[in-house]
């Protein structure tokens, strides 16, 4: 049993979580869990300033999608204000061939898989259907449907083992990201169920921000979310999900388990959604002001920065060269989502069928030709 | 490019048609950097802050704070380029853009989809969408159609149905098997068709299709429904008509609605969508008032009047009026009161050539039966030659509806708009009931009462059919009691 951590963290919820970084930058060496896990991390000073660069690249991406939505350029947005210590620890714990299971926020872990950060706004601007290769980028598409990439994720990850590819250290394994509000949904805990019994190589990482839209978490749970996995018959652990030291120790140690063949673990990643849940939504009606102030000052970035100064790995060069990085990147981002382009009428015909079909070739010469009646028509 | 960029208010989320400006965060003159917030903006949804989507100066502003803006419209101008020098006076503008003027052009052409499906006409004069709250209808300019004279008549081109291409292409696959094959596969036809054809009783299997592929289309169910109704009359030729021909279009009717029909139609559905209905039932014993009634047609005063049990349900139901003064109100929004009536136009609905009629009987309440059972038979027979006049059928404040006549048990009325509660009054029919402990044939019938739930309550409603119901058990004794 993971329950328990000996060690709490500073503002740890009762139960306490795994904290290698608190919110004043302070460094804890190691933790041990009631079951004698130890976590730690050890990070080169280059990739602590990696961390970084990331957490804040990841944000000020977030920050132009926003605004481009707000523009009218963006049908919607889910931002992950808050959340990216909990996406990039976690997303940098993942080796190259590991597959993640993302939701519609997880625009951090894409990022530290090495993918061009444009790829999912053709979803967010309706000119594509969000639809990419996984396999190519190990990353499978953005789930709208809540939960549901949990139960895909699982089954991914039962032909893993069924393949072979598990039980070595060089092993596979397999990351399904959702949120605290999924946890109340079907299929998660069929998915939690299946990746049990059958030992899969899964991690279920739980990104508990606090709220399933407006429900806060008293609504979804009675108890903490990661003691739900005892149930279920594997480990569950809880992190300090703004802690990106703890989100990466504790992932890579999940991740190395599944591949290993020792089954699944479910990780809680206490964090919160610092803005709200899409552009679409008001959380002002649901949550009050103290509560998002008492976050502000668990912010995981500032207190990273605070423990790159007090250890002298970075100074304001380094932190105003990162800002620099990453608005030249957003304002690269924002000309290329204003350059795509929009999708011809008749291209919706295109992936009907993998092969084609003669009544759908029919309707797709109709419909052009319906087009091509109108004066001004350019295709 | 444009130097001056007008920056139009976009949908903030997901379906909105509209915003309200809440304060601008700059004013004209003002240098803003790209993404710095200029204005806050309210919607059905939230509120937020709009981030400038360029660095510039602030040129214009066009609505004020406090003003409801429709999405698309222009809000604020931003000169992109300041340092270029002073703007000439006769500048243009900015020209409406290319997407806005293709943003309109896919609205369907009105009418052409049934009212509340998507992408129908909704109310507001918006059209409905699967969220949200839909756009409003514009008037929308189409670009002409290439061959046709709209360029230089718009008019024409509107009318031109949009939904449809012209001329339907030649099939491109092979005409479905002639009819006389024995069918070696499943009939093709779509979910929804297949439960039309279910509903009205059609074997799939013996139709032609005249969908793509030889699939079954919901106007080949409808036709070979229409052609099995006809059948009776035109058996004899159906037995050696070829299939195709009994499907025939031209035997349909199609009956143009207007007059009654179409009034009833949208009070029904006025009523209907407005008022709360809530319909009771009650199966009573109305032996005693069957026998009551004969013993008023014996009696001289009554002797040169037409009377039916009907003139005792209208009697019962002016005396339980009394009781419960409640039930004989009309809802007005308007004022947003409940107005009570101290008269009763007692509306009768009447079944006349020209549809559904339901004159009324002026304060019918201070009639005597007698007088009562004279106007139940005047409003009858007018209504029968169908020279009732509008005055007989405004303000009816309560009404009953007479199914019975038509031998059915009863009903679940729609109430008149304007009226609180009307009455079904079924067949009397002799029936098997417990009557002083034995089993008896008894005269029976089952009362049912709509009644606005907004304005009368379950425990009113039931009283009021109670004492109705009590009335039609006992009238001697309820008259005795009551009065």
């Amino acid at each position: 049993m993971a329950n328990g951590v000996s060690d709490v963290g500073a503002d740890a919820p009762a139960g306490g979580f795994v904290q290698l970084l608190t919110p004043d930058g302070e460094r804890r060496e190691s933790v041990t869990t009631a079951d004698g896990t130890t976590y730690s991390v050890d990070f080169t000073d280059e990739e602590y300033r990696g961390l970084y660069h990331d957490l804040v690249t990841v944000r000020r991406l977030d920050a132009e999608a926003t605004a481009l939505q707000r523009q009218g350029e963006l049908g919607i947005w889910a931002s992950l204000l808050g959340q990216e210590a909990a996406q990039v620890g976690s997303g940098r714990a993942l080796r190259p061939q590991d597959m993640a299971f993302p939701t519609y926020r997880e625009h951090g872990v894409l990022y530290t898989r090495g993918i061009d950060p444009i790829m999912p706004f053709g979803l967010f601007r309706g000119v594509d259907q969000g639809g990419w290769d996984a396999n190519e980028h190990r990353f499978n598409g953005y789930t709208i449907v809540i939960g549901s990439q949990t139960l895909h994720a699982t089954g991914y990850a039962m032909g893993v083992t069924m393949d072979g590819k598990t039980g070595t250290p060089d092993g596979e394994a397999v990351i399904a990201y959702f949120g605290d509000g999924a946890t109340s949904q079907g299929e998660v805990n069929e998915a939690f169920v299946w990746a049990g019994v059958f030992n899969a190589p899964m991690v279920f990482f739980c990104q508990n921000n606090q709220y399933a839209i407006s429900e806060p978490l008293e609504r979804q749970t009675r108890i903490p979310l990661y003691r739900r996995a005892a149930g279920f018959g594997f480990p569950g652990v809880r992190i300090d999900g703004n802690d990106v030291l703890a989100s990466y120790a504790v992932t890579r140690s999940a991740l190395d388990n599944a591949r290993n063949g020792q089954g699944p673990t479910l990780i809680e990643a206490y964090t919160y959604r610092m803005g709200a849940h899409t552009s679409s939504d008001d959380p002002t009606r649901y949550r009050i002001a103290s509560e998002v102030e008492s976050w502000k000052a668990k912010d995981p970035i500032s207190r990273l920065r605070a423990f790159l100064t007090k250890q002298q790995m970075a100074g304001d060069e380094f932190f105003a060269a990162v800002d620099e990085s990453a608005k030249t990147l957003a304002l690269d981002l924002r000309e290329r989502v204003l350059a795509m382009p929009d999708p011809q009428p008749v291209t919706m015909f295109d992936h009907v069928y993998p092969h084609g079909s003669p009544e759908v070739d029919a309707q797709r010469a109709r419909f052009a030709d319906y087009h091509a009646s109108f004066e001004g028509s350019d295709h | 490019m444009s130097r001056i960029k007008e920056f139009n208010l976009p949908d903030l989320g997901e379906g909105l048609t509209e915003g309200e400006i809440l304060a601008w965060l700059v004013k004209v003159g003002d240098t803003v950097e790209l993404n710095q917030p200029i204005v806050e903006v309210e919607t059905a949804k939230a509120a937020v802050e709009i981030p400038a989507k360029w660095g510039g100066v602030i040129s214009k502003i066009y609505v004020e704070a406090g003003t409801t803006v429709e999405v698309g419209a222009p809000i604020v101008a931003i000169d992109t380029q300041p340092s270029a020098g002073p703007l000439p006076d006769d500048m243009p503008g900015p020209a409406p853009s290319a997407e806005s003027l293709a943003a309109v052009e896919i609205a369907p052409a009105e009418g052409s989809i049934e009212p509340g499906m998507i992408g129908g006409p909704a109310p507001g004069g918006r059209t409905a969408v699967l969220v949200g709250y839909g756009p409003k209808n514009t008037t929308a300019k189409r670009r002409p159609r290439i061959g046709t004279p709209g360029s230089s008549a718009p008019v024409a081109a509107v009318s031109a149905p949009v939904v449809a291409p012209p001329v339907p292409p030649p099939p491109v696959v092979a005409p479905p098997p002639p009819p006389a094959e024995p069918v070696h596969a499943r009939v093709l036809a779509k979910p929804p068709v297949r439960k039309l054809a279910r509903d009205l009783g059609v074997d799939l299997t013996v139709i032609v299709g005249s969908g793509p592929l030889g699939s079954v289309t919901r106007d080949d169910v409808h036709q070979a429904a229409a052609a099995a109704t006809a059948a009776p009359a035109a058996a004899p030729a159906a037995t050696t008509t070829p299939a195709a021909a009994v499907f025939d279009a031209s035997r349909e009717q199609r009956l143009p609605v207007k007059g009654v029909r179409k009034l009833t139609a949208e009070n029904m559905v006025a009523s209907a969508f407005t008022a709360p209905h809530v319909t009771e039932f009650l199966t009573v014993d109305v032996t005693r008032t069957m026998k009551a009634l004969e013993k008023l047609k014996s009696r001289r005063e009554f002797r040169d009047v037409r009377i039916s049990p009907l003139l005792m349900v209208a009697k019962a139901v002016l005396l339980a009026v009394r009781r419960h003064p409640m039930v004989n109100s009309t809802w007005s929004a308007g004022t947003n009161e409940i107005v009570v009536k101290e008269y009763v136009n007692l509306g009768i609905a009447a079944a006349t050539q020209r549809g559904l009629i339901v004159p009324n009987i002026k304060d019918a309440g201070r009639l005597s039966l007698r007088e009562l059972a004279e106007a139940l038979d005047t409003l009858v027979q007018v209504a029968k030659s169908g020279k009732t006049p509008p005055s007989d059928m405004a303000a009816g404040t309560l009404s009953i509806t007479n199914v019975g006549v038509f031998g059915v048990d009863t009903g679940t009325p729609i109430l008149p708009p304007g009226e609180s509660a009307i009455l079904a009054f079924g067949a009397i029919r002799p029936m098997p009931w417990v009557h002083k402990d034995k089993i008896k044939v008894r005269q029976v019938t089952t009362l049912g009462l709509s009644f606005d739930h907004r304005i009368i309550d379950g425990e009113l409603g039931s009283r009021f059919l109670r004492d109705i119901g009590d009335f039609l058990t006992d009238p001697e004794g309820a008259l005795l009691s009551w009065t």
